[in-house]
């Protein structure tokens, strides 16, 4: 039924119960169901019993269509978000360890500025870089450097928020609260 | 006032209606063991703890009361792996404790130690660590409300050492449940039900393809009444076999890879397939991209994973199979059609089918016993008892599956998904705890009672008077009939030459044992067996070559079906030629 001819990146945003183990849970269905996650950044939320990750997943919809529901099916997932067609600012962070000697420095430093970054430390024969944007805007940071020399990259992978004034957590706790009181089956 | 940890799980145990648990003692569950004397909980002993998972298994499938195991760490919580694999497949509600080394010592190599939340992740619905006495009371009820709410499945306790002797305030147990990231659906969609009836309403040429959802949900009777409402005709998987009574006008017999031919052909030929409580499993569905392509699908399951899983559906149903097809029935008698007039064409389709390819073997009466022919011989004599009937895995089971007669739910149980051998004979014991005086027969293969057999000492000693049937053919039967069938007959590793003297073996464990040589052996031996007190075992020793017909090979077609004396096409052929 996939093809991947229609893959695309998404990006899912899944809130947790933040105990031990639930990473792990996380980790073992994807790897068990074999799905390609480009990237995967995990931390508390405002409510210290939840935690957010956030990830990017390549697949079709009937990929992500899996995917979201197998994620659901973890008792300790409490809601899962594709925020890939929906209004929302996703960002990346990322540290470049570039070669900066002294013919290049005023160049990597114009590079730096044109994309808003910052120089976080600075050795006699090189610049550690910061840059925060969307993908395609740290991609192309990459590829300027990279006649320079590249000697080292960290990055955060993607994080995305909905744009406009709903805040999951709120909003949320206030169905799953509702939810709570539904008898299953067999009770 | 403070109690141990073992005191507190053993009050959650009784608030929670554990009358029957099994399980096998050692050292980091000990004193569990030692607090359970003083509670009247009934435990029996197992003499190995794959046996105690099954066993549970067992119990939940007759009784549809949650099973519970208890095992000790490391080497008896490993071995409760395959149970409860088989239960996450086959959609059991079990929960199984295991022992655990303290706390202090976890990740350090302990004795007996063994990362069993880590071990059973991916083979469980849920697990639990507790990691506080105080939590015990709400673990407990969260893992029995988790394993038989939503999809059943098998859930996992780890108890510390530490844990379960510590002391705590026991504010007795929890009377809800709140887990947020848990709500499954129950009933279905109004709109979807609506469409679903529409489309049943027009269709010419139906079939409904029912599961063990409709076991679990205790869904019989809604589906029996679909079936009437609407006179469709009706197959059901291994898993939902009791689903709708055998003796019913419009029952089809199973179907998959060793269904009937006119099960098998109706999925094919059909325009409108109704799944319920069923998941499209690849011994259903044969090769994915010849199946059902002509027909429109609706599919009714609890579970929204196996939804779209594996096949394109036009209308999936979330929810409790029970409460849907309540729903959708009341919806279907709003609609004014001559049912049995339009489906006329189909009906004379399906007994033409019917006619052409029934099941069928041939009895000498001089030759060796035929299991086909023992198998319905069990079914025939025991009628009139109801019997509960578990079965191992291999060709005994697809023919018991075929001969199948029984009129209500919960009285078969099999490993399906997992193809457990060795699943048959402890599931026995398990139903047979359940219902002490009811007759639970386990018709099983001597490659597969040869996995558990050693709990026969269990039944000995607590009584369980269960009836083994064991279809002795001295092969591992079913891997012999594809090296026959794809390999060219070269058999590897399949002849089992030496066999224990089951009769003698039975006797030794305090069983009886009987044994059948002769066709005209079978009616009086199955007669003597249940009319035996205690637990019997019978060996029935049976024609060493025969294959199990119709078959659908793995991987090819539902159209490619093999019927009895047919040939296997060349391109099936998996070997070396």
């Amino acid at each position: 039924m996939t093809d991947p001819k229609h893959y695309r990146k998404h990006t899912l945003s899944v809130l947790v119960e933040n105990h031990q183990g639930v990473l792990a849970k996380i980790a073992s269905l994807i790897a068990a169901k074999g799905y390609n996650i480009d990237s995967l950044s995990v931390a508390e939320t405002l409510d210290p019993s939840i935690s957010r990750m956030t990830m990017s997943v390549r697949g079709d919809e009937w990929v992500l269509e899996q995917v979201v529901k197998q994620f659901h099916r973890l008792i300790d997932v409490i809601k899962v978000m594709d925020l890939t067609d929906e209004a929302h600012v996703g960002r990346e962070l990322i540290f470049i360890r570039v070669n900066a000697e002294p013919a290049n420095r005023a160049e990597i430093l114009r590079i730096v500025e044109i994309f808003r970054g910052r120089v976080v430390d600075v050795t006699p024969t090189s610049y550690t870089l910061e840059i925060t944007g969307e993908e395609s805007k740290t991609q192309a940071v990459l590829e300027l450097l990279q006649p320079f020399g590249i000697q080292e990259i960290v990055r955060s992978g993607k994080l995305a928020i909905a744009r406009g004034s709903k805040t999951v957590p709120k909003r949320e706790e206030g169905k799953l609260r509702l939810a709570s009181r539904k008898q299953a089956v067999g009770e | 006032m403070r109690i141990t940890g073992s005191e507190v799980f053993m009050k959650c145990l009784q608030a929670e209606g554990v009358h029957t648990v099994f399980g096998h003692p050692g050292g980091a569950i000990l004193h569990g063991y030692d607090v359970l004397l003083d509670y009247p909980i009934k435990h029996i002993l197992v003499r190995h703890e794959q046996v105690a998972v099954h066993a549970v298994e067992g119990y939940y499938k007759a009784s549809g009361k949650t099973g519970t195991a208890i095992v000790t760490s490391g080497p008896g919580a490993t071995n409760t792996v395959t149970g409860l694999t088989d239960a996450l497949m086959d959609s059991m509600a079990i929960v199984v404790f295991t022992g655990q080394v303290p706390t202090a010592v976890m990740g350090c190599d302990a004795f007996q130690e063994a990362d069993v939340v880590g071990t059973t992740r991916t083979c469980t619905k849920h697990n639990f660590l507790a990691l506080k006495t105080e939590e015990l009371p709400r673990i407990v009820k969260e893992a029995y409300y988790i394993a038989r709410s939503g999809r059943p499945g098998p859930v996992l306790v780890d108890l510390p050492k530490d844990i379960i002797m510590g002391r705590a305030e026991f504010k007795g147990y929890p009377a809800d449940v709140y887990i947020r990231g848990y709500n499954p659906s129950v009933n279905g969609h109004p709109g979807q039900i609506k469409k679903a009836a529409e489309l049943i309403a027009s269709a010419r040429r139906p079939v409904i393809y029912g599961g063990g959802g409709i076991i679990h949900a205790d869904a019989s009777a809604e589906l029996t009444e679909l079936v009437n409402l609407t006179q469709i005709p009706t197959t059901l998987t291994l898993m939902g076999l009791g689903g709708l009574d055998t003796s019913h006008p419009l029952w089809l017999g199973m179907l998959g890879m060793h269904g009937t031919y006119a099960a098998n052909m109706c999925m094919i030929h059909t325009d409108l397939m109704i799944a319920v409580g069923s998941r499209f499993d690849d011994r259903v569905t044969g090769k994915l991209s010849e199946f059902a392509k002509n027909c429109k699908i609706i599919h009714i399951d609890i579970d929204p994973t196996s939804i779209r899983k594996n096949v394109h559906v036009d209308v999936p149903i979330v929810g409790d199979v029970k409460r849907v097809l309540a729903q959708l029935n009341l919806e279907l008698r709003k609609i004014a059609r001559d049912w049995r007039q339009d489906l006329e064409e189909w009906y004379g389709q399906i007994a033409e089918w019917q006619r052409t390819h029934p099941l069928r073997y041939q009895q000498s009466p001089e030759g060796a016993i035929k299991p086909q022919f023992a198998i319905e011989q069990i079914f025939k004599v025991t009628e009139e008892h109801d019997p509960i009937f578990s079965t191992g895995v291999g060709q005994h089971q697809m023919w018991a599956a075929q001969y199948y007669r029984g009129h209500h739910p919960r009285r078969w149980i099999t490993s399906g998904g997992l193809g457990t051998m060795g699943f048959g004979f402890p599931a026995a014991l398990g139903a047979q705890a359940a219902f002490p005086d009811k007759l639970v027969i386990d018709i099983d293969g001597d490659g597969s009672f040869q996995m558990t057999m050693q709990d026969l000492i269990t039944c000995a000693q607590y009584n369980l008077p269960v009836k083994v049937f064991i279809m002795n053919n001295r092969y591992l039967g079913m891997v012999r009939q594809w090296q026959e069938l794809f390999y060219g007959r070269r058999y590897s590793q399949v002849d089992l030459e030496v066999h224990p003297d089951f009769v003698k073996l039975a006797e030794a464990c305090g069983c009886v044992g009987l044994r059948a040589e002769r066709p005209g052996d079978v009616k009086p031996i199955i007669e003597k067996a249940i009319s035996t007190p205690g637990p019997v075992v019978v060996d029935v020793v049976c024609e060493r070559e025969e294959n199990c017909f119709p078959i659908v090979p793995a991987g090819a077609a539902i159209r490619e079906i093999i019927d009895v004396g047919e040939p296997v096409p060349e391109k099936l052929f998996q070997g070396w030629r």
